[in-house]
């Protein structure tokens, strides 16, 4: 039982580690926005100015 | 020396003979002027007319109203505490705080005290307060979503950690463990439990903090109180190897409550949505023409540069950034925005176009009248803003309650501990943690602003504008409506209702005859002859007018006359059948006649038309139980003809402002809650009197009317939606305080007797408070389904 005394030094670090990727993840704003990315993959062309203008169509709709 | 503190301080270096401080000191002490926090050197600024232009509402000279944005509110105690420091500033007229948007509207007398003290007075009680700029709060509300996100994250990968190691001794508890490593797992659980208890709670602690040192008793201060007791209990326990440890029901505590508030602030965001989108409506940047000699300049100036007078050219698909009026250009704008009406409208040099209305066809050239708070939207999102922080009777209430409720429930708490320590003192700890953190009483403070918020936000939206706090509530609660007739179940402008032919000719022709005769006159029986006729007037000649009679004029060679018929009947010298004339004029109608040489060929019945839907607004009515009374300043024909047609019952004419009050007073004497809706503009004085006054509103009129609710939209209809929603809101608001009263009821019993665990009241008390913000938020579901 002594490897216990490894191991959960071990899963600290890991717990250390995660909680760094989450910040930096929520600093580089990944969890922004939820919902848009999910429909990015269905919008076909990848013209950035016509995402524009479809992001500002949808706005006004809503 | 800057100060006399200054000067004493020299002299008392001076006189214990210790000047040799100013002899070796590398650098000279920072003054009194750099001492003056960075802060308020901002906040002078804000005193400076030029700046205060953009966010302050100039009343009368002295009278100043500004909106302001709030940092470090976390529940209704902050808003207290907040409304009740301002107030107190000699000065200060007014103040209202929203939970749900943390904004404060503050009304004060510019001679007696000065913007940058009131924000120095914010400051000094721990919370930091900015003009309100809506990019601004944008960007504060990311940033607390992001913080909070941190720590909730946090919050759960740690206290998986230590979930892990409590569930093995636990286990322990059943199966045996070895001392050596329970006291192991316990040291590491306290190592763990440390950051969520240092990073991740550290909101509730600077909120309970900032309670206490101001003598009050928020909902943080038994939400500290327990994770510290807890938390001490447990690291006791450690240190002297016996005993339980409770450091799950901290971390899973903590992590249910930022859960809790994650999904509050996403709420409260959502809620206040509605209203943004206004704010958002006008540009930042214009096109400004500015005429050099003989050419025109264009220009990119940002609108709040712009001034009074200047030419702005607004392109197609464009903002319109300003209220002004058309000097040239023809196009169709879309004013849905302030109206909730999605037709365009034409408009064409010489119309008055506000900012936030969009231009859809073609190029616009607009002369600016009205910029930054004087604007049509800027006052709309006044009184928005009012209705959104003056808080119905119910919620405050609910504030006073809530405040009391913390302090019971922490002299509660001490009463079970001591009664616990002398009967089982193995208990007290849990049972002390669990009734501290299994009340809620968030459900009575927060979840009452942000129904009212959604609800409000989502009626702007339809074009009617809640400008009061009691409205909804009170429209809720409404049981007599009392309607003015012209203008309000009308829409107030005369239109041809009838076309009589006297001859062999077809009514069109005659129509077309009549408006080309009627062409150059802008007399409003004119204006509606030719609007009634699609074809452009014929030609015409030797048009002569006489000034309340009627018109002449020559049309193909022919002459005709159009008019009364005392002036029709002289100039073309026949007789109308008396009869005739009797039977068109019955009902108050008002009767055109049209005439050639051979003799009278065609008559038009003028008359107010019904507004569209203002029949099933009063079906609806009818049909929900309510009372309807038609009170008009217009004789009984007329009056009786409107309320047959809309199948009112009962109907009152020749009524003087004075009579119509003196109505509404019966009514209310009888006990009735009265809502009277006028058009906002005659009817001042009645409206005044109401229990609730709805007024149509358009354009420039809304700053003046004076009326609880702004019909913007001028659609009767919304008035049935307003009702329904009103009843849902105040539903909700008595499911909310029910939910929150039964809870506490049955849980703080329970837990006080010992029979909840810690880690059961965490949860009771986040699943309550979501529930309770969750149930507000279908306010704004529903609202959207039944929009589209």
């Amino acid at each position: 039982m002594e490897i216990i005394y490894l191991m959960i030094p071990m899963a600290l670090i890991l717990v250390g580690l995660i909680v760094w990727i989450f910040f930096w993840s929520v600093r580089s704003g990944q969890f922004d926005d939820l919902e848009g990315p999910a429909h990015e993959v269905l919008m076909d062309d990848d013209d950035t100015r016509n995402k524009k203008t479809e992001a500002r169509t949808e706005k006004t709709d809503s | 020396m800057c100060c006399k503190g200054c000067e004493a301080v020299a002299q008392a270096i001076v006189d214990n003979g210790l000047d040799e401080f100013y002899r070796h000191r590398t650098e000279n002490a920072p003054t009194g002027q750099e001492l003056v926090p960075e802060f308020l050197r901002q906040a002078r600024a804000y005193d400076h007319p030029q700046v205060q232009k953009t966010f302050v509402h100039v009343e009368s000279d002295s009278v100043r109203e500004a909106s302001l944005i709030l940092e470090g509110i976390t529940c209704a105690a902050c808003v207290w505490l907040n409304e009740r420091h301002i107030s107190a500033l000699p000065g200060v007229l007014e103040v209202n705080v929203n939970y749900a948007t943390h904004r404060a509207r503050v009304k004060w007398d510019n001679t007696r005290i000065q913007l940058s003290q009131i924000l120095e007075a914010v400051h000094n009680i721990g919370y930091v307060a900015h003009p309100y700029d809506p990019s601004h709060q944008e960007r504060l509300i990311e940033n607390e979503r992001r913080a909070l996100l941190k720590r909730l994250g946090v919050a759960a990968v740690l206290g998986m950690q230590v979930m892990i190691l409590a569930v093995s001794m636990y286990a322990g508890d059943y199966y045996g463990m070895e001392v050596e490593f329970r006291s192991f797992f316990s040291w590491i659980s306290l190592g763990i439990t440390l950051p969520i208890l240092l990073y991740s709670a550290a909101p509730f602690y600077r909120a309970a903090w900032r309670d206490l040192t101001h003598w009050q008793t928020g909902m943080d201060v038994p939400v500290s109180l327990g994770i510290s007791i807890a938390f001490a209990g447990s690291a006791w326990a450690t240190w002297h190897q016996s005993g339980h440890v409770y450091y799950d029901s901290v971390a899973m505590f903590v992590f249910f409550l930022l859960t809790a508030r994650y999904f509050e602030l996403v709420a409260r965001k959502r809620a206040a949505e509605a209203g943004q989108a206004l704010v958002h409506a006008t540009p930042a940047v214009a096109i400004r023409m500015t005429v050099d000699g003989s050419k025109v300049q264009e220009e990119t100036v940002t609108v709040a540069e712009l001034v009074t007078g200047d030419r702005v050219m607004v392109p197609p698909g464009d903002t319109v950034p300003a209220d002004g009026e058309v000097i040239e250009g023809r196009s169709s704008v879309d004013e849905s925005l302030l109206t909730g009406e999605s037709d365009p409208v034409g408009k064409q040099p010489g119309d008055t176009v506000v900012g936030g209305s969009i231009n859809f066809e073609s190029p616009l050239i607009v002369q600016i009248s009205r910029t930054g708070e004087d604007t049509v939207l800027a006052s709309i999102l006044r009184l928005l803003d009012r209705a959104q922080t003056e808080k119905p009777a119910v919620s405050r209430l609910a504030d006073r309650t809530a405040a009391w409720f913390v302090l019971g429930v922490l002299i509660l708490a001490g009463m079970t501990a001591i009664y616990w320590l002398q009967h089982d003192p193995e208990r007290w700890l849990p049972v002390l943690v669990s009734v501290l953190v299994v009340t809620c009483p968030c459900a009575l403070s927060l979840a009452t602003p942000t129904a009212l918020t959604a609800a409000t936000g989502g009626l702007t939206r339809l074009g009617l504008l809640v400008t009061r706090g009691h409205a909804l509530e009170t429209l809720a609660r409404t049981n007599r409506f009392i309607f003015d007739k012209t203008g309000t179940l009308t829409l107030g402008k005369l239109r041809v209702l009838e076309t009589h032919s006297l001859a062999q000719t077809d009514d069109a022709s005659l129509l077309t005859i009549a408006a080309t005769l009627e062409s150059r006159s802008e007399h409003p029986i004119a204006r509606a002859i030719c609007t009634a006729v699609a074809t452009p007037p014929a030609r015409i000649d030797n048009v002569t007018s006489t000034p309340g009679s009627g018109v002449s004029g020559e049309i193909d060679g022919d002459n005709w006359w159009i008019g009364n018929a005392a002036f029709v009947q002289q100039q073309s010298g026949t007789a109308i059948d008396p009869e005739t004339i009797a039977s068109l004029h019955a009902g108050g109608r008002t009767v055109v006649w049209l005439a050639n040489r051979a003799g009278v060929q065609a008559a038009f019945v003028l008359g107010d038309e019904l507004r569209p839907g203002a029949a099933s607004l009063v079906q609806y009515l009818y049909s929900t139980g309510k009372a309807v009374t038609l009170l008009t300043g217009d004789h009984e024909l007329a009056a009786q003809a409107a309320a047959s047609h809309l199948g009112i019952t009962d109907a009152r004419w020749n009524q003087t402002p004075d009579s119509k009050l003196a109505y509404v007073r019966a009514a209310q004497q009888r006990g009735d809650i009265v809502a009277m809706v006028g058009d906002g503009v005659n009817d001042a004085p009645v409206l005044a009197g109401a229990h609730l006054s709805i007024a149509m509103g358009s354009g420039a009129h809304i700053a003046a009317a004076n009326a609880d609710v702004l019909l913007l939209s001028q659609q009767l209809p919304h008035l049935v939606t307003a009702t329904q929603v009103a009843k849902k809101t105040m539903r909700i608001i008595r499911q909310n305080l029910a939910w929150a009263v039964m809870y506490n009821l049955v849980a703080l019993p329970l837990a006080a007797m010992g029979y909840v665990a810690p880690w059961m009241a965490a949860v009771g008390m986040s699943a309550s408070s979501l529930l309770v913000v969750t149930n507000a938020l279908r306010l704004t579901r529903q609202k959207k389904t039944g929009n589209t």
